[in-house]
Parts: structure tokens; C-alpha cells; sequence
């Protein structure tokens, strides 16, 4: 019956819109909700998602030791060239040669932060952190080096 | 008690006495001239920061909170902003009706002013067609808005005046079948009449179910006539830029974003004083204690509180609703709206002979 619809359209449209204006209505007397963050004034307690891609870094342990066994998968993996590794040949005590990597150079002013590399590394030697603070007034800065000096590989990774 | 109505008496006295009565009327029109106009300006600046500050409060964020203890003097930084910058008139544009289409706009909204009744016995022009006037003047808006459109040379003002007009002339209709329920519960239409009528209750509580929904109906028609959100197409952001004041700049877009402001504020005022009682406060039947302590809250206070209410309503629509398409909004008009309030008017009638309301 067309009343019938006509009525029923009309309820329909006027509670979804109540709905609505009851969700934000929600948000407007629940100041506790705002998601807001003061930023420089907040620098302290500065709340960041796990998942905020802002930088690659690699973790280093106690023993100044990290994971990267200089395969260059993420060089590869790396769509505009950010990553470039340099290896080395380590020369272990019984003889052996073993591929290490001299330098990690990282380039923080080409990198798109696409985590393609975290992606691509089988060993999880480099990792992406929540870091956004990268303003610098010399480019050359942004050219970071990621392994720390006199570092060396963990025992055991291959 | 606090009363307005003793100052313009005092006033009125006091001029007649120093000045002969021709005089004393242009001074009082100077009065009169100067206050409205500095009413705007506050309104402007006022209704633009709660504007933001409400709208960021429905998106969960703060809002400007950085100029003057808590972003209080973020308006005036804006407009300071807005009287230094430049005003450019486009090239191949009607330089007359280009500049002339923002003060339209704004002189409609100080006509609109004259019959609104402000507190009890504060009224600039109590004419005894105040409500036949209002309707009548505040069409005139669409004028100033295709001028700006027309005149500015550029195809997204054009279109954005044009959808202005198609709306306002439409929807003008069933806001008027809304406004028009209560003259028929009223029997004037003279604004101090209709709130001297709703001394005893609010037409919104007398008038039962019919007055809700008249108001319902008011409400989504202004919401439309100021051009707002979710009505805002004339001006939408996404597709047009910003429709007819695409290419206004400076103090005349200024001019232009004030004009909404105070429209906003006169079509709340209008609605506070139809269904809400305008400056009479709030009386339940034979609480004579409860009506007393009532009356003690002055009436501007009533007044004002009852529009701004309204206002934060219609706040709250535009950043809860999505924008309609243009066929959807004459959907809207002519399928729904207005045979509701065709019916609702009938309703209306029968309950005014009737008698039914209290």
C-alpha cells in the first residue's frame, strides 16, 4: 500500500538520522573522547600507534650485536634506492669466509616509508619505529649509517 | 529586576525632552543603526568560534585553542586577517554587481532584524504583519546570492547561485506552511502577539503533536534556506569549490560568511520566538513558586538562550548529516515536506476551531 511505504520511508529516515545525531551527540558532551594530541606542548607523553611507520632502524643488543647478515634483500626489495649495503668478507677463526656487512647506509630523504624492506629481511635485523622528529638544515644528516661502529653479528644467524 | 525596556524608555525620554521630536527620531534611528550593526559584528565573531569549537567537538578533536584563553580570540585574528587582505575583482567581471551582490545579502539580514522581538518590550519595529514581512524579506536573500553568482564570471558560481535559488524558492514553502500553523493557532501575525499568546505554555508544549512537527519542519527548512549543511550545495566545498563566493576575497567574502552567520542567527530567533515562546520564560501550568522563580531570569537571558539553543541544533545537523544530491533535495521538498505540512496545517486548523489546545 503506498501510504503504508510513504509513512514508513518517512520513520525510517527520520530515526536513522536520530541515530546519527545521537552518536555525535555522544561526542560532543564526552570531552574524554577527543583524540587530540597537543603535540610540542604533549612532547613527553606523546601517544603513537605501534604501527606508525616514521623511520628504519636496527636494533643492536647489550653486546653491541645485531641480526643483518648482508644479504641485501632489502636493497633489492628497496623501490628508490633509500637502502644501500656495503659487505664485507669476515675472516672466521678456523678459516672460513663469511659475507658481513661493512656499512647499512640508509637515506631518510628518499625513503617513502613503504616497509618493504622490514618486509623483505628474513632475519628482522631492521625494524620501522614511530620516530617523526626529522627536520634537520643539512641534507647531508639524513644520510644515516645503521649499524653501529664496531658492531658484529649475533652468533648463530645464517 | 533587570529590565531593557527601562533604558529605552529612559532613553526616548530623555531625547525628547532635549531635542524637538524630529530630531530625537533620527537620533534614535542613528541609536538603532549603530546597535544592530555592532550586534552582527559580535554575532559574527561569537557564532563563527562556537561554530568551530562545536564542530570539533562532534569530530572528536579540540578546535582552536591556541589565540586567547582557550582560542577566544581566534575570530577577531580572523578578521583582522580578512580586512588587511586584498579584495580582487576578477577579470571580464560585472565590477558593479560584484561588489554590490555582499551588501544585498547583508542588508536583507538587518531588515530581518527590525520585527524580531529581543526581550520583553525590546523590539526595533513591532509591525502587525511581522511574520508576513519576514517571510517576504527573507526571499530577497536569493537575489544578492545569484548577483554574486552571475557576476562573478566563472561557471562554479553560476551553478552554486543557481542551486541557491532552486532551494531557496522551494523550500521558502513548506517553512512558510510551518510558520503559518502557528498564526493559525495565534490568530495574528504580529510577534508580539504570538509570544504574548504563549504566556500560559509554548506553542511547542500547547500545540500537541501538530506543533512538534511543524517545528521539525521548520527547522529542516531554514536549515535549507541558510544554505547550511546538509543543504549546503550552493556552496559545496567538494564539487563547486565554494559556489557563488568562489571568487570573493577579503572584506566582501567576509561580508558574505557573516551574512550566514546572521541568517542562521535570525531564522533561530524567529523559531525561538514562534514555537519557543520568544522572551517569555518557561511557565508550567499552577506552579505559581516555580513560575516566580522563572520570572526572575531576565528575559533577554530567555531569549537569547532559546535562539542559541536553536542555533547549536542546527550546528549539530550540519556535522552529523551527509550533503544531499540536488534531486534528492527537491525530493525531499516536494514529495515530503510539503504534503506534510499541507496536512499538518489541516490538523493545525481543525485543533484552532476546535479549541483543543490549552
Amino acid at each position: 500500500m503506498f501510504l503504508k511505504e510513504y509513512i514508513s520511508d518517512v520513520v525510517n529516515g527520520v530515526s536513522s538520522l536520530l541515530k546519527g545525531m545521537r552518536k555525535t551527540g555522544y561526542y560532543f558532551t564526552h570531552p574524554k573522547e577527543i583524540i587530540t594530541e597537543q603535540y610540542p606542548d604533549n612532547r613527553a607523553t606523546l601517544l603513537l600507534s605501534e604501527r606508525f611507520k616514521g623511520e628504519v632502524v636496527m636494533p643492536h643488543d647489550a653486546n653491541n650485536e645485531h641480526t643483518c647478515t648482508g644479504c641485501t634483500a632489502c636493497e633489492l626489495a628497496c623501490p628508490n634506492g633509500t637502502i644501500k649495503v656495503v659487505t664485507k668478507f669476515e675472516v672466521s677463526p678456523e678459516g672460513k669466509k663469511k659475507k658481513a656487512i661493512d656499512t647499512l647506509v640508509y637515506r631518510l630523504e628518499l625513503c617513502t616509508m613503504c616497509n618493504l624492506c622490514i618486509v623483505a629481511c628474513p632475519s628482522d635485523a631492521i625494524k620501522m619505529v614511530p620516530n617523526f622528529e626529522h627536520s634537520v638544515f643539512d641534507r647531508t644528516k639524513l644520510t644515516k649509517v645503521l649499524n653501529q661502529p664496531g658492531s658484529k653479528i649475533r652468533e648463530g644467524i645464517e | 529586576m533587570f529590565s531593557l525596556e527601562g533604558i529605552t524608555t529612559s532613553v526616548q525620554d530623555w531625547l525628547f525632552m532635549k531635542f524637538n521630536p524630529t530630531m530625537a527620531l533620527a537620533m534614535e534611528c542613528i541609536i538603532v543603526i549603530l546597535l544592530s550593526i555592532s550586534l552582527f559584528a559580535l554575532l559574527g565573531l561569537v557564532l563563527v568560534l562556537m561554530e568551530r569549537k562545536v564542530a570539533a567537538h562532534i569530530q572528536i578533536r579540540l578546535g582552536p585553542n591556541r589565540v586567547g584563553p582557550g582560542g577566544m580570540f581566534q575570530t577577531v585574528a580572523d578578521t583582522l586577517k580578512l580586512i588587511m587582505k586584498e579584495g580582487l575583482v576578477p577579470d571580464m567581471a560585472d565590477k558593479f554587481l560584484f561588489n554590490l551582490a555582499p551588501f544585498v545579502v547583508m542588508m536583507v539580514g538587518m531588515l530581518l532584524l527590525a520585527p524580531i522581538a529581543f526581550a520583553k518590550n525590546f523590539q526595533i519595529w513591532d509591525i502587525n504583519i511581522g511574520v508576513l514581512y519576514i517571510s517576504a524579506v527573507s526571499s530577497l536573500s536569493v537575489i544578492g546570492i545569484l548577483m554574486a553568482g552571475w557576476a562573478s564570471n566563472n561557471k562554479y558560481s553560476l551553478l552554486g547561485a543557481m542551486r541557491s535559488g532552486a532551494q531557496i524558492v522551494s523550500y521558502e514553502l513548506s517553512a512558510g506552511f510551518a510558520v503559518l500553523t502557528i498564526v493559525v493557532l495565534t490568530g495574528s501575525l504580529q510577534l508580539s502577539e504570538i509570544v504574548k499568546a504563549q504566556e500560559n505554555g509554548w506553542w511547542i508544549f500547547k500545540g500537541h503533536i501538530p506543533a512538534l512537527i511543524a517545528f521539525v519542519l521548520y527547522i529542516i527548512a531554514v536549515t535549507a534556506e541558510t544554505n547550511r549543511a546538509p543543504f549546503d550545495l550552493a556552496e559545496a566545498e567538494s564539487e563547486l569549490t565554494a559556489g557563488f563566493h568562489t571568487e570573493y576575497s577579503g572584506m566582501r567574502f567576509a561580508l558574505f560568511f557573516l551574512a550566514e552567520y546572521i541568517n542562521i542567527f535570525i531564522v533561530c530567533a524567529i523559531g525561538a520566538t514562534l514555537f519557543f515562546g520568544g522572551w517569555m520564560p518557561l511557565h508550567i501550568g499552577h506552579w505559581e513558586a516555580f513560575n516566580h522563580i522563572m520570572d526572575y531570569i531576565p528575559s533577554s537571558v530567555w531569549f537569547m538562550g532559546k535562539t542559541f539553543f536553536l542555533i547549536f541544533l542546527i550546528m549539530w545537523f550540519r556535522w552529523t548529516f551527509p550533503r544531499l544530491r540536488v534531486d534528492q533535495l527537491l525530493n525531499l521538498e516536494w514529495k515530503y515536506l510539503l504534503p506534510i505540512s499541507l496536512f499538518n496545517l489541516l490538523l493545525v486548523a481543525v485543533i484552532a476551531i476546535l479549541g483543543w489546545h490549552f
